[in-house]
């Protein structure tokens, strides 16, 4: 298991490595942050001068070997825009996303897995044909055009929920409702599909012969089966979101780090661009390794090494 | 062939909900490619007393789906969209599938530093916030159409390649592929004519379903403003650009997400069918029963 993580990690780091300096080499061929963060009547003097205080006046290459020195001593280098340490907007804004993906993933897996093993339960059921076409319905829907849809329908029209921003426990519900569509679709489909294929398998039929009540067999004997297939796509949906929920982040204004990225990339503010690459790329493997020894757990017969 | 199209058709012909799919993604198809030669000059056409018209029959057939802010057909707009937003994925995919798939060939023929060069390039690419990698080549490049359609290909890239890969390192143990190899074959001459035709169905699958996805992601990307600019434009740009009506004229908004939502839902509904029918243990169930 030791082994399996540390080789795991190996190859992390080398994608890490790579996925740093192609953000790093890449993002300043953007363009220059003193066009956007300068007057536009700024002489050249103060181009230059802008451009040593901050060490953009070096070649490329040496600029990646300092960067790659403060890295290792957890110096992540100073934002451009807010005058403080790069990875202190970074990491005020990533306990936002990690929230708004917690409680997506918290409401959404149980009412999956419901939706699911009920759907399967009766397969060509009016309720199994209604479940399949909602569900195919929220895992296609394009995200933005939900977000718009509902806040024109619960903000605007009804007044019910703010349109954006966060504070109160209102501020929680489009943001989640919108999010969790493509998840419940996607993971009711799965939960459906596997529950149907292990229904006819003979442990079942031996457990209808036994006697065991329905409810047992379709909860205990049968959603078993789905457990494995469930974990890997709901651990790919939960990478998904800690990488930044764009849409909803932008469209509902939350303060989250897909947002706070997408800000720092228009204006150029390489170091919290980095900042917000790195944090979100080593928890993506964090989870990952907690992905797999979910895998583990689950199913004994499954050995790292 | 010809007997094997007709096996699946009447397949689809008995499946109701396929079928309809199926139609639909005909008709959005249909007009995607011949809209346009009509209603082109509609879909610019700004006439001022349609401004934020609303849906219904006042306005003439053009105006059923109502007028935009500058008073333009929003049906025109909605099948030149159509145009724009599928041809868009349709290269895209076809890219990404005809890389990923002979990278992942090579990767997994070969085996050895190749492969391990080749694999952690994919995991770069998967870790790279598909967003960035948009907005950097479009900072780059310039947002126009082809370079949307290398961003979305590059992302697409990995999942084509680690299935693929994973394919030929089963298939290359197999008895027929060992066999051809001692005969004297060449890799290139296996890998094409032994290998390839396994990993077609598989590949083919994926590509309906990435095709729902790379229209989702670009839709996404136009919303946010980096997709093709005006005047080209497509179904994402129109969401967006429908947003600051969204109280006087929801219809601006409403119909291009509308249609994103018909394209990408049927295309699942397909991909899905196309695999319980590709998959030769599965395809009874479609042909016994009515109901699935």
């Amino acid at each position: 298991m030791l082994t399996y993580i540390i080789r795991r990690a190996s190859h992390s780091l080398i994608a890490l490595v790579g996925l740093l300096m192609l953000v790093f080499f890449l993002s300043r061929l953007t363009g220059d942050p003193a066009s956007v963060l300068l007057p536009v009547d700024a002489t050249a003097a103060q181009r230059i001068e802008f451009a040593a205080r901050h060490g953009l006046d070096d070649s490329l290459i040496v600029q990646f070997g300092s960067y790659l020195k403060d890295l290792v001593q957890f110096d992540f280098g100073m934002s451009l825009r807010q005058q403080r340490g790069a990875m202190e907007p970074a990491l005020e804004a990533f306990p936002h996303t990690l929230q708004l993906a917690f409680v997506t993933m918290l409401l959404a897996l149980p009412l999956a897995v419901c939706l699911g093993a009920l759907a399967a339960n009766r397969p060509g059921s009016l309720f199994d044909r209604i479940t399949t076409i909602l569900t195919l319905a929220g895992a296609s829907a394009p995200t933005f055009w939900i977000a718009v849809l509902a806040v024109l329908f619960f903000s605007l029209s009804l007044g019910w929920l703010p349109t954006s921003g966060t504070g109160t426990i209102a501020h929680w519900v489009l943001p989640v409702g919108v999010l969790m569509l493509r998840p419940v679709g996607l993971l009711a489909q799965v939960v459906r599909t596997t529950m149907v294929g292990a229904i006819n398998s003979p442990y079942v039929k031996t457990a209808w012969a036994k006697g065991v009540p329905r409810s047992q067999i379709l909860f205990v004997h049968v959603l078993r089966n789905s457990l494995l297939p469930l974990v890997s796509v709901a651990g790919d949906l939960t990478v998904s979101m800690v990488n930044g929920a764009v849409i909803v982040e932008t469209i509902f204004g939350w303060p989250g780090i897909g947002a706070l990225l997408l800000n720092a990339i228009i204006e150029r503010d390489f170091a919290v661009v980095q900042a917000c690459i790195l944090l979100t790329a080593c928890s993506i493997f964090i989870l990952n390794i907690v992905i797999d020894l979910i895998y583990a757990f689950l199913d004994p017969r499954i050995r790292y090494s | 062939m010809l007997n094997r199209l007709s096996r699946m058709s009447s397949m689809l012909a008995r499946d109701g909900f396929a079928l309809v799919c199926a139609i639909l993604l005909i008709v959005i198809i249909g007009f995607a490619l011949v809209g346009p030669f009509f209603l082109s000059d509609h879909a610019t056409k700004m006439q001022l007393t349609m401004r934020n018209a609303s849906p219904g029959f006042d306005g003439g057939w053009l105006y059923i789906f109502g007028g935009d802010a500058l008073g333009r057909s929003v049906l025109a707009r909605v099948i030149v969209g159509a145009r724009n937003t599928l041809m868009i994925a349709a290269a895209a995919v076809a890219i990404s599938a005809i890389v990923g798939t002979l990278l992942g060939m090579i990767s997994g023929y070969r085996g050895g530093s190749v492969d391990n060069i080749i694999m952690r390039l994919a995991d770069i690419i998967l870790s790279f916030p598909a967003l960035l990698l948009a907005l950097i080549i479009i900072y780059l490049l310039g947002p126009s159409g082809f370079n949307i359609i290398i961003v979305l290909a590059i992302a697409g890239i990995p999942i084509y390649l680690r299935t693929a890969r994973a394919q030929v390192l089963e298939v290359r143990e197999r008895l027929y592929v060992s066999a051809a190899r001692s005969m004297g074959l060449s890799p290139w001459r296996i890998v094409v004519s032994h290998v390839l035709p396994a990993l077609l169905p598989t590949t083919l699958t994926l590509a309906t379903l990435e095709f729902s996805n790379v229209v989702l992601t670009e839709s996404a990307l136009s919303f946010l403003g980096l997709g093709i600019q005006p005047p080209d434009f497509t179904w994402g740009a129109m969401v967006a650009a429908g947003r600051s009506y969204l109280s006087s004229a929801w219809w601006i908004s409403f119909w291009p997400g509308f249609f994103i939502m018909l394209t990408t839902l049927s295309l699942n509904v397909l991909s899905s069918w196309v695999r319980t029918a590709m998959d030769s243990q599965q395809s009874w169930r479609l042909e016994t029963s009515v109901t699935s």
